[in-house]
């Protein structure tokens, strides 16, 4: 799960990270009120999306007056922001953070990522701020350095200096840094992070080292112990059709294409995917009921599908391990009953209790071609959707 | 014979009285295997499906000698699950159960370093070796006993390349899903290198997904020490990058972990790749015949 820079930073600030001054505001008038209170010399208007380039997509404006606070708040409410992270649709900016303007002497990069091949979370740091840090690991991946944090210990004094050491901040500013990056730890940690990155992190001219963006990620496993977090969630910025899915605990992937497709386990799912696309088609959805589903959630997936106007054809594609064939079979019906089945619709079954899903399926009366493998089913819902 | 499982396992159920353990207790119960004990803190004493129940894993195996567990405690204690059955010293641990947290997989691994206990998975189907042992939720049906080893990072795609095998009347040895997440007890290269060892074991199938790059290290390894012919598949070709596919480890983010770059690494190690899911069968018995064993892997 995503949250907004501005939200990051509150989490931060009660951690013991520097962050600049500043506040959310949904409106011009809010904007201005917050930089009156500001009362910096320059003020920064940041248009809060999820997604990053923001600076890059003009979603940034370096404020001299409140005059010209308010200029920009006008101007980025309600803009279309694309960035090279939002596709070309771009995400429309609804909320504004407000800061006050830094003396940045220089910029730096850290973030702090799960490392899948040690199994551990890692620092990576660089001198290399502000940039896109993908384009500095190819140009110069000399200038990333990285410290592997044991879990028991967290990551120590230690290695927080040798990181600032290794990208050279200036010495007198180094402990300043390592306790700034004790406490970006400590955050990451406790929240149950999965990407904590401030891009940049700078040092300023009256010498303070400071979290000049914050970008997090949330573990969504974990968030059942994070109820703050949990609140911070803005559902302007997904699909509608995905926070649908989530009530359900379905993981659900919007797509461009025009056959919907309901199948359990994601490696599967993503193997019919491949294999529409493999015949021509093109997929509407990513769908994987997973291994617990009920009727119910069968039921609200195969609605979710249905409600894509895009939807030309469904493929139910079902290999029952944990998953029962009989529970998606009932679904399936319960659900075409329901909202009416106005599409083609393609059914594989097989795996634990086939017989059972099978004879439910044919008993239903519904107008459901069968087939016999993933292929046959593929075929079949790509030549009836034409 | 076969990796990691036989016919002389002996199993612990850990959370054998939920709902989803007990289904699945029956089922592995029906194909064989023997479930020696269950463990549900404050059932002891019970017994389920003729299975004794007790209070701790430590005292299941003093009472039964079982040496290995499946684990199907729900998310928010799976991780401590994971780490009883390690101080009991068990030889083998599989953990079925999904969504657990990362930073818990993280502690469990570092508590898991020294210790003898192998971790397979978590949020994987388990591990069977055909018609001597099954440990998880797949359909036991679907396999047949010979000579093909298959190593998945997906469930639901095992069962689809298994099944393809068992209709071409290829059998198999042992079938391990190694599981979908990020942080997980054992790699491919661990049961790659199993399965190497395994005289029963003449050819095997991998199939890797988006995300990590797990399949080009195992492609490598295969590449310097692999003496039996291996056959893969990518799932996730058409996948969109930054959109997680599901499992917390299928993401294609930055650049990395594209199916694109796997399959060519793949390539680049002497695995044939199939190009769709359906066709892993056909793949792997052109690869037998090329390599003359199309014959002794036919078994039925």
């Amino acid at each position: 799960m995503n949250i907004h820079e501005y939200q990051g930073k509150e989490i931060l600030r009660k951690y013991g990270v520097t962050v600049p001054k500043g506040s959310v505001a949904f409106s011009p008038e809010e904007a201005v009120k917050v930089a009156k209170e500001l009362g910096s010399n320059v003020t920064v208007v940041k248009a809060q999306i999820h997604a990053g380039g923001r600076g890059k997509a003009g979603g940034v404006k370096i404020a001299k007056n409140l005059d010209e606070v308010r200029t920009y708040a006008k101007e980025l409410l309600g803009k279309i922001l694309v960035t090279h992270q939002t596709g070309p649709e771009g995400k429309e900016v609804k909320r504004l953070y407000i800061e006050e303007g830094s003396d940045i002497k220089k910029e730096y990069y850290l973030s702090f990522v799960l490392d899948r091949a040690t199994s551990r979370v890692v620092l990576m740091g660089s001198e290399e701020g502000g940039m896109d840090i993908e384009e500095v690991a190819e140009t110069n991946p000399e200038k990333i350095f990285k410290e592997v944090i044991d879990p028991v210990t967290g990551l120590l004094p230690f290695q927080a200096r040798r990181m600032a050491f290794n990208m050279n901040i200036p010495a007198k500013l180094v402990n300043k840094a390592a306790k700034l990056m004790l406490g970006l730890y400590k955050a990451f940690e406790e929240k149950d992070a999965s990407i904590l990155e401030i891009n940049p992190l700078v040092v300023t001219g009256n010498d303070d080292v400071v979290a000049l963006d914050a970008k997090f990620n949330f573990d969504a496993n974990a968030l059942y112990r994070h109820k703050d977090i949990v609140e911070l969630r803005d559902f302007d910025e997904e699909d509608p059709k995905e926070i649908e899915a989530s009530k359900y605990d379905l993981s659900y992937i919007s797509l461009d294409g025009n056959i919907g497709c309901m199948v359990n386990g994601a490696g599967l799912a993503m193997a019919t995917m491949d294999t529409i696309s493999y015949y021509g088609g093109s997929p509407a959805n990513f769908l994987d009921v997973g291994g617990g589903a009920t009727t119910e959630k069968v039921t609200e997936a195969f609605k979710i599908i249905l409600s894509d106007p895009q939807v030309k054809g469904i493929f139910v594609n079902i290999f029952g391990g944990i998953m029962k064939c009989d529970i998606i079979a009932e679904g399936v019906i319960t659900a075409a009953k329901q909202v009416g089945l106005s599409v083609p619709l393609v059914v594989r079954l097989e795996g634990t209790n086939v017989a059972i899903g099978k004879e439910l399926l044919n008993a239903s009366g519904l107008n459901i071609v069968a087939a016999d493998s993933m292929a046959d089913g593929a075929q079949k819902i790509v030549e009836l959707v034409g | 014979m076969g990796v990691y499982i036989n016919a002389d396992t002996k199993v612990i159920v850990q959370g054998i009285t939920g709902e989803t353990a007990l289904f699945h207790t029956k089922q592995m119960l029906e194909y064989g295997t023997k479930i020696v004990a269950g463990v549900t803190p404050g059932k002891g004493g019970q017994t389920v499906e003729g299975v004794p129940v007790f209070n701790t894993v430590q005292d299941a195996v003093n009472e039964t000698g079982a040496n290995v567990s499946v684990i199907y405690v729900p998310a928010p204690f799976a991780a401590d699950a994971i780490v009883e059955a390690v101080d009991a010293g068990l030889d083998l641990t599989i953990c079925i159960t999904e969504h657990i947290p990362v930073i818990d997989m993280v502690k469990v691994k570092r508590y898991m370093e020294g210790k003898k206990t192998r971790l397979v998975g978590p949020n994987c189907p388990g591990v069977i070796t055909a018609d001597e042992c099954k440990i998880g939720i797949m359909p036991g049906y679907i396999h047949t006993k010979g000579h093909v080893g298959v190593v998945s990072r997906s469930g639901t795609l095992t069962y689809e390349a298994v099944h393809q095998l068992s209709q071409a009347g290829i059998g198999q040895t042992t079938a391990v899903g190694i599981g979908g997440d990020p942080v997980n007890g054992t790699n491919f290269i661990d049961v790659l290198s199993e399965f190497n060892n395994d005289p029963e074991t003449y050819a095997v199938v991998m199939i890797g997904e988006i995300g990590g790059t797990a399949e080009e290290e195992a492609a490598e390894w295969i590449k310097a020490n692999m003496t039996k012919p291996v056959v893969g598949f990518i799932g996730g070709q058409t996948a969109p990058p930054g959109k997680r596919m599901g499992h917390a480890g299928a993401i294609i983010s930055g650049g990395k972990g594209t199916a694109k770059e796997k399959i060519k690494a793949m390539n680049e190690a002497g695995i044939e790749v199939a190009p769709t899911p359906s066709v892993i069968g056909e793949t792997l018995i052109k690869v037998l015949k090329e390599k003359g064993l199309y014959e002794q892997c036919k078994t039925h």
